[in-house]
């Protein structure tokens, strides 16, 4: 029983840095961009938030820090493809091998440094609950605040006008235009609200999953979160359950030996690429649903031609 | 009774790099009057009302409303002072509901708390019946348009400008929203109609000003004028339209039987059951409002999209099956609605764009290697026939005017010397010169022994060039007829078809 | 207020004019990066991009690494001109090298000119396999091949990883997971003495001038242009676009499979875990850099090896991580992506319009 409850511990603190990398881009597609960029803003905020909360030795500014490096990764990929039309492809690809880079460069002066991972909080009470209590009540603040960022994107997107217009704005860029919406203006928001959630999913990485700094430590999440946008039809209660449901995936193939089963750890490895193939696939068949479910401009440069 | 002018424009120019739109634009409208804007493809009335709206600015000039200086920075401050504009291309969101829509069409604070009761009153009060909940994707091209009206009519405005209206509505449509604009316009409203239909605005318009390159020429009273004299006044010189003859036709070359095709688009028409023949030496004219399944039978027909290999037949040989690529090997060639990205490649220069659809019947490809001389050459050959202005073929197709592509483009394909040609909207965009230029061209090609099917919204192009003609609606074809044999009230009842929008305003004086 | 507007066609002059400049402000930025990080930003770049060229080892190690980039960058153009986002290169690099390896393993010993030329063909057809799932999937079920190709590359990684560890791993090796080295007759013929330089680069050259010709004369060329431009138009063209999709990965994934085989039986000379680094992903920086142009590649694949050599070397002389390698080469991207907008739109400066405006 206590190896459940760890096990279900383990898949939500997975799953976290999933949810905030794959609802700012969610918030992102549903503007019309499509951002490939996602991998290298998680690995930057990964380093700004581990470095700043070493240094400062305050987590608070450690996140903030992480946020900033990815909203200001988001800014040069907006003012790439808004201002100066450039292949959104290639940029978001760019942005990757970059922050990557970048970030390895930065972080060499921080390998085998570690840092105390950020503190669990204990509700009273609640907390205390037989088996419900530790596996969802006993987590750090990040995790409830992803939780609370989906449900803010959700009334943000369907509740309010500035998420109707943005909406609209992914729709049909030139009716938004032409209506007087400033279609660049909305783009750079979302865009810089998408880095600065991939920053933070990628700090949660290096303070809290693995409290250490380590190259490459995101390992193909952004990539993940890129599939899981695509999973959850543009929709943030569905991001959330793919999220879960990958970071499922990845804990259980740590625990399948441990459990018993006698597979090689690097065919497990491959579970979650192999089951995020499958379900694009699944959901990619049915044409008509997935487009109807897209945002019309997604990936469309725009260009105001008045 | 004010005599303040509702909307003044004095002297108001606007330069594009290589083209002054307006020039020198000076006019004024009345409150309550009816003002149309008439002048052909570019000859700059939408760059106008573009700056009126706010979406565009004058280089020179001055504009007042009611008296006072108005010069809008964008559209919501325009959609403030009480203007309201209904686009030629509709500003719509295809996934988002009618009420949704309408929203974003308003300013935040016009937006009310119970926006959908006010869409359906509203949309009762002026006959133009709407479902707030529905999708825009799931609606008609004709119920689209009420949305962008009940868009600008929830705003109270004071002038409605509306940007070719009708060229998307059947004659039964047009009736209804011409109550419409009578009721608002006795209500207060002005309205500024923008057209290039004659018949219609010397129906509704109390006042017309003619403009010609971006120049006013001309301004008058519609109603005492005639279609020909405000045409001049459009088009500057006397018309020698195409002349019909009367041919004696040959075999049957195009048979199409029981073609039925699902549209790919999931807001498209699909075929249903069409049938036709084009013989030898004929010109058959298919009239349809846009949306009824054009583009689709332009699709099934020139292969992009294969049917049961029975259903198309080109002198004999069935091709339905078949791609493009076969059915130009056997004669037929095609010239889609869309020039750029469909007809073209916008980026290309002419000479590699005609290896796009000559290559087969030009001995351009030859085992999979090109021939670029060879396309030069035919592209130098079709640049010369037709008369194409260009600064050269190495020059990209986007370079053209709108009117020198489509030229060159028909010039490709009937160069080709096809036995069958297909032509989707042949002078849509054009100018008056290069449209006689291309109806010339077709009406030798057809002297010469070919069966040409000709598709177009344009009935005035239809009944001039066309021998027999039928109607497309809904997918489906009505039987084809000799052209004159029927009037233009049945021909808008067969292209109205099942749009069933024939409900009748709620009069003036109800909401007076 | 800056406003863009597009040229009525692209200046032919500034489309070659940009890769270079792209280069210029790279090394600009690249100066401030290194000062900002305090190590001697001159003599960093000196390090990086002007001591590779002064020796003719380093050269010939530029040739080495350039080798798999043009012969990856190729393949992958064509793919890039039609639409086709072939972003797993990687994989199907390390897939070819798998098949190209066990082939050479299978043969252990053997001799006759046979051998080389069938491992080539093993990673060739190893290659396209491994891109035939992602042309399968699109083609059948619409599915995204940026995110199929990315997943399959950490499968193809891992698999090679797993197998190295196991079945191919070396009988005699002490138990380390690598194959055997390749013996004499799989293993590729060196083109300089005295250097790692092998014929994959003749290989690479001649790519070149058949991806030349084929995109300047031949129909299919011709097709993958049209195709990225205007889909429409390439339907009413009558060319196919499922056959265009298979078509163009098969080709990249064909050229990443010889690449990874030419790899593995030359510089590299036997199977290990780590043989993917990264040329897969590399090559799709070439391909921009070089505006999908075969040309084009070809320098652009000796300015990325240069990056690398230089890396290499910065990290010797100065102690500068790998990774700078990354940074320069992102950067290069970013600056000529900035950079080609002059190419297509001129930059107007537009008067801010007063409000009002006397009448």
């Amino acid at each position: 029983m206590d190896l459940l409850v760890l096990i279900l511990q383990g898949v939500i603190v997975a799953a976290t840095p999933l949810v905030f990398a794959s609802i700012g881009e969610l918030v992102v597609e549903r503007s019309g961009v499509l951002n490939l960029g996602v991998e290298g803003m998680m690995i930057l905020g990964a380093i700004a938030g581990f470095a700043v909360t070493l240094g400062t030795e305050s987590y608070f500014l450690g996140i903030a820090a992480a946020a900033l490096a990815g909203a200001v990764a988001a800014l040069l990929f907006a003012f790439l493809t808004q201002v100066l039309l450039s292949n959104q492809v290639a940029t978001g690809l760019a942005l990757t091998i970059f922050g990557l880079g970048l970030s390895a460069l930065i972080g060499q002066g921080y390998s085998g440094e570690s840092t105390t991972p950020l503190a669990k909080v204990h509700i009273p009470l609640i907390s205390d609950i037989p088996f419900i209590g530790p596996v969802l009540f006993e987590h750090d603040p990040l995790v409830y605040l992803s939780v609370i960022v989906v449900a803010g994107v959700y009334w943000f997107l369907s509740k309010t006008r500035a998420g109707l217009i943005l909406r609209a704005v992914g729709e049909n860029h030139d009716a938004a235009h032409a209506i007087g919406y400033g279609v660049i203006k909305v783009r750079f928001a979302a865009l810089m609200f998408g880095g600065a959630c991939a920053g933070v999913g990628g700090a949660y990485l290096s303070i809290v999953q693995t409290p250490l700094w380590v190259e490459d430590m995101t390992a193909g999440r952004g990539w993940i979160a890129l599939a899981i946008v695509v999973f959850s039809a543009w929709r943030p209660g569905r991001a959330l359950m793919g999220a879960y449901l990958f970071g499922g995936v990845t804990v259980i193939q740590l625990h399948v030996q441990g459990l018993g089963v006698d597979i090689d750890a690097q065919y497990l490895s491959m579970l979650p690429y192999l089951v995020t193939v499958l379900v694009l696939v699944v959901i990619s068949h049915d044409k008509t649903r997935a487009n109807l479910n897209a945002p019309a401009c997604l990936g469309r440069p725009f260009f105001a031609s008045s | 009774m004010s005599e303040v002018p509702l909307l003044q424009l004095d002297g108001i120019t606007k330069r594009f790099p290589g083209v002054v739109a307006n020039d020198d634009v000076s006019f004024s409208i009345m409150p309550g009057e009816v003002h149309a804007l008439l002048g052909e493809n570019g000859a700059g009335k939408s760059t106008l009302v573009k700056m009126i709206y706010g979406v565009l600015h004058p280089d020179e000039g001055s504009m007042h409303f009611g008296g006072a200086p108005y010069a809008p920075a964008k559209p919501s401050e325009a959609r403030a002072h009480g203007v309201g504009m209904v686009f030629q291309h509709f500003s719509l969101f295809e996934a988002l509901s009618v009420a949704d829509n309408v929203a974003l069409g308003m300013n935040k604070d016009a937006v009310g708390a119970n926006l959908d009761q006010q869409i359906i009153e509203v949309s009762e009060a002026y006959g133009l019946v709407l479902d707030p909940t529905r999708y825009i994707g799931s609606l008609s091209v004709g119920e689209r348009q009420r949305v962008e009206i009940i868009r600008c009519l929830l705003q109270n405005p004071r002038l409605l400008i509306m940007d070719e209206p009708t060229s998307v509505l059947t004659p039964q449509e047009v009736d209804i929203l011409f109550e419409t604009l009578r009721q608002l316009s006795a209500e207060g409203c002005s309205i500024l109609y923008i057209s290039h239909k004659l018949e219609e605005i010397r129906t509704l318009c109390d006042k017309a000003t003619v403009l010609r390159g971006g120049k006013v020429v001309g301004s008058c009273d519609p109603r005492q004028e005639t279609a020909k004299s405000l045409a001049e006044m459009m088009i500057g010189t006397t018309l020698t339209m195409a002349e019909r003859k009367q041919a004696t036709l040959g075999d049957e070359r195009l048979v199409v039987r029981g073609l039925s095709a699902p549209s790919t688009d999931p807001f498209g028409v699909d075929i249903d059951d069409v049938s036709f023949s084009v013989r030898a030496g004929e010109i058959l004219g298919i009239a349809g409002v846009a949306g009824n399944g054009q583009v689709e039978l332009m699709e099934t027909l020139s292969g992009e999209h294969p049917t049961p290999p029975e259903t198309v037949m080109i002198d004999g040989a069935a091709v339905g099956h078949m791609g493009p690529t076969g059915r130009r090997r056997l004669g037929m060639c095609a010239v889609p609605e869309e020039r750029l990205g469909h007809g073209a490649v916008p980026d290309m220069s002419l000479w590699e764009n005609v290896i796009l659809s000559a290559r087969t019947r030009k001995g351009i490809e030859n085992g999979g290697f090109l021939d670029l001389a060879k396309a030069q050459a035919y592209a130098t050959d079709v640049v010369a026939q037709f008369n194409v202005k260009t600064a050269g073929i190495e020059h990209a197709a986007k370079s053209l005017s709108g009117g020198n592509l489509q030229k060159f483009i028909v010039g490709r394909e009937i160069m080709q010397a096809p036995t069958v040609l297909i032509i989707l909207q042949p002078t849509w965009g054009v100018d008056a010169a290069a449209a006689a230029d291309i109806h010339r061209a077709l009406q030798r090609l057809a002297d010469e022994g070919s069966a040409i099917l000709v598709i177009s919204q344009d009935l005035d192009e239809l009944m001039a060039i066309s021998n027999n003609f039928a109607v497309i609606a809904e997918g489906r074809l009505s039987d084809v007829s000799p052209t004159g044999s029927l009037s233009i009230e049945e021909i808008g009842l067969l292209m109205g078809g099942v749009h069933g929008s024939a409900a009748a305003p709620a009069q003036a004086e109800a909401s007076a | 207020m800056i406003r863009l507007e597009p040229r009525k066609e692209v200046s032919k002059h500034l489309l070659y004019l940009t890769p270079v400049m792209a280069v210029a402000v790279t090394i600009a930025l690249g100066l401030v990066m290194f000062a900002a990080l305090g190590k001697d930003p001159f003599r960093a770049i000196a390090i990086i991009f002007y001591e590779p060229l002064t020796d003719l080892f380093t050269i010939s190690e530029m040739i080495v690494k350039a080798t798999p980039l043009i012969l990856i960058g190729i393949g992958l153009s064509f793919g890039f001109r039609a639409g086709v986002w072939n972003i797993g290169a990687e994989g199907q690099f390390t897939f070819g090298a798998l098949a190209g390896g066990a082939t050479a393993l299978a043969l252990y010993q053997v001799e006759g000119f046979w051998v080389l030329p069938l491992m080539c063909l093993a990673g060739i057809l190893g290659g396209m396999a491994w891109a035939a799932i992602p042309a399968f999937l699109r083609t059948r079920f619409n599915a995204n091949e940026i995110l199929v190709t990315l997943m399959l590359t950490y499968v193809a990684v891992l698999l090679l990883s797993v197998l190295v560890h196991g079945p191919l791993k070396d009988p005699e090796g002490l138990n380390f997971p690598e194959s055997r080295l390749f013996h004499e007759a799989a293993t590729m013929p060196i083109l300089i003495a005295e250097t790692r330089a092998h014929v994959g680069f003749i290989v690479a050259l001649v790519a070149v001038a058949v991806a030349w010709v084929v995109l300047s004369r031949h129909i299919f060329g011709y097709q993958v242009k049209v195709m990225g431009q205007s889909p429409k138009a390439a339907a009413y063209g009558g060319f196919v676009e499922k056959r265009v999709v298979w078509i163009s990965l098969m080709i990249s994934g064909g050229f990443a499979g010889l690449a990874g085989t030419f790899e593995a039986a030359g510089p590299v000379g036997q199977l290990v875990p780590a043989l993917p680094v990264g040329y897969g992903f590399t090559a799709i920086i070439v391909a921009f850099l070089g505006r999908l142009n075969p040309i084009g590649i070809l320098l652009a694949g000796f300015v990325m090896a240069l990056t690398y050599i230089g890396g290499e070397g910065a990290q010797i002389s100065m102690n500068l991580p790998s990774a700078v390698t990354g940074v320069f080469q992102g950067m290069f991207l970013f600056t000529l992506l900035g950079i080609d907008v002059l190419a297509r739109y001129r930059v107007r400066m537009a008067r801010r319009l007063p409000a009002e405006k006397g009448s």
